[in-house]
């Protein structure tokens, strides 16, 4: 489903993402760790299209998902990060219906809806969408990047920013399309929330990749303690 | 999704969201307004002939409020990812670059229907009877100004000064616009005949349709980082 061959990006004379090969199957949840400027999010934005690798290969569903050739590739995309996508002016349901739109969904009036119920923001419907809190936004943005049934969802740091109770929302959202059989990456500095819908795990450092294994027999100290060795940093100044 | 119904989209949630805020439309009225007002006390129109500097008043309130326009509707896309939650999308994404000409043409449109009809009240100077022509200048140029805009409002609005930057950029691309467009609204406030000013029209429409092809072609190339 992604494949990635001696994949590099880089920025005049740095390398955010460097010489990095990866498969990752169909029906996979890959957690994507590293610390702050490992390339963990160039990764993401290539896998989604946003970026133009600077060298090696990439391929996402057999083709390459940058520019208006890769429509194709991410018609089959979500990407749901921190951001949240949202117009502040347009109501939820216009949210959703103006998504739906741009993928080309059928019946996007009834989708929209069906996408509301799905993350109990029916009720909330007419509603604009500047005066929700930040746990709404982010379960109508969930919505918003799942609507057309994407086979592949990119979560780029979705924890960010949300309180005990929208994480705990969050978290049961990504099991939902886990045990659907979609295909995830996610990126995070919240371990124990990532490893609770992840099946491997992938450490970047310095934009390389340092470590690649399956995470069922790993809990969040243990996966702790591997993310120092891999990347060789300090305990004190890693992420919680 | 069809390439229209894709353009179509993309301005229409523009609109709406304009419709809704009337941030955009109320700033570009104010700055044109002020404009007109600082020229009316600038200038003794009793003495300087208003066909003299007439045009130049008019094309500076549209082109600087037209900036303003491009900055807001870009600054509006960089806001929550939404510039990326589009580029994510299947649409081509020359489709969003049209959408975004026909929406700032509609704002610098509706800046145009008030400012003219109030320019010719504040500078007694009647423009009825050649009211033709004009809509078809201030088209034609609007359409040229939207479309160079909005491609250098889309690679400024992924840098940190886009304001500053964007009309750096835009204006030595817009002066052949800027010209033709002042030059023929000159001639129609003179009453000159049509074929004194024909070819500063026919420059015009050469421009758009130059423009709009070029950045259709480039606007994938201009997103990518």
């Amino acid at each position: 489903m992604i494949e990635i061959r001696g994949l590099s990006k880089h920025y005049g004379p740095i390398a955010a993402v460097d010489e990095v090969d990866l498969d990752i199957g169909r029906g996979e949840s890959v957690l994507l760790l590293g610390p702050n400027g490992a390339g963990k999010s160039t990764l993401l934005r290539m896998l989604a299209g946003l970026t133009r690798p600077t060298s090696g290969t990439l391929r996402v569903f057999g083709g390459s998902p940058a520019g208006s050739a890769g429509s194709a590739v991410r018609r089959r995309l979500g990407l749901l990060s921190h951001q949240t996508f949202l117009y502040d002016h347009l109501t939820a349901i216009e949210n959703l219906e103006f998504c739906a739109r741009l993928y080309g969904v059928e019946h996007p009036d009834q989708v929209a809806r069906t996408a509301l119920l799905d993350v109990q923001l029916e009720d909330r419907a007419p509603e604009l969408v500047q005066g929700f809190s930040r746990g709404m936004q982010q379960r109508l943005a969930i919505a918003r990047s799942t609507l057309h049934r994407p086979d592949l969802i990119l979560f780029d740091e979705p924890h960010t920013g949300l309180d005990r109770e929208a994480a705990r929302r969050l978290s049961d959202s990504l099991l939902a399309l886990r045990r659907e059989g979609r295909t995830c990456v996610m990126t995070t500095h919240d371990f124990s929330s990532g490893l609770a819908v992840t099946d491997r795990i992938v450490v970047l450092a310095s934009g390389r990749k340092v470590l690649d294994r399956p995470s069922t027999d790993l809990d969040a100290e243990a996966l702790d303690r591997l993310f120092h060795e891999a990347t060789r940093r300090p305990a004190a100044v890693l992420p919680a | 999704m069809t390439y229209l119904r894709a353009v179509a989209l993309i301005a229409a949630k523009d609109l709406r969201t304009e419709m809704r805020s009337r941030d955009q439309i109320v700033t570009l009225l104010f700055f044109a307004l002020l404009v007109l007002v600082v020229f009316n006390f600038a200038f003794d129109f009793t003495v300087i002939d208003f066909v003299t500097l007439g045009s130049g008043i008019l094309w500076v309130a549209f082109i600087f409020s037209g900036v303003l326009a491009l900055n807001r509707s870009f600054q509006i896309e960089r806001e929550q990812g939404r510039l990326e939650g589009i580029l994510l999308s299947p649409i081509d994404r020359s489709a969003f670059y049209l959408g975004k000409v026909v929406a700032t043409v509609v704002f610098m449109s509706i800046v145009e229907i008030l400012i003219v009809p109030l320019s010719a009240i504040l500078f007694n100077h009647p423009i009825g009877s050649r009211l033709g022509l004009t809509v078809l200048v201030l088209i034609l140029n609007t359409i040229g100004f939207a479309a160079v805009g909005t491609l250098f409002a889309a690679i400024t609005s992924q840098t940190r000064r886009s304001e500053i930057l964007l009309p750096l950029l835009l204006f030595p691309a817009a002066v052949p616009i800027a010209l033709s467009a002042v030059k023929a609204t000159t001639h129609i406030l003179a009453g000159r005949p049509f074929d004194r000013f024909s070819s500063w029209i026919a420059m015009s429409a050469a421009y758009d349709v130059i423009f709009l092809a070029a950045a259709v072609l480039l606007f994938d190339y201009v997103l990518q980082d």
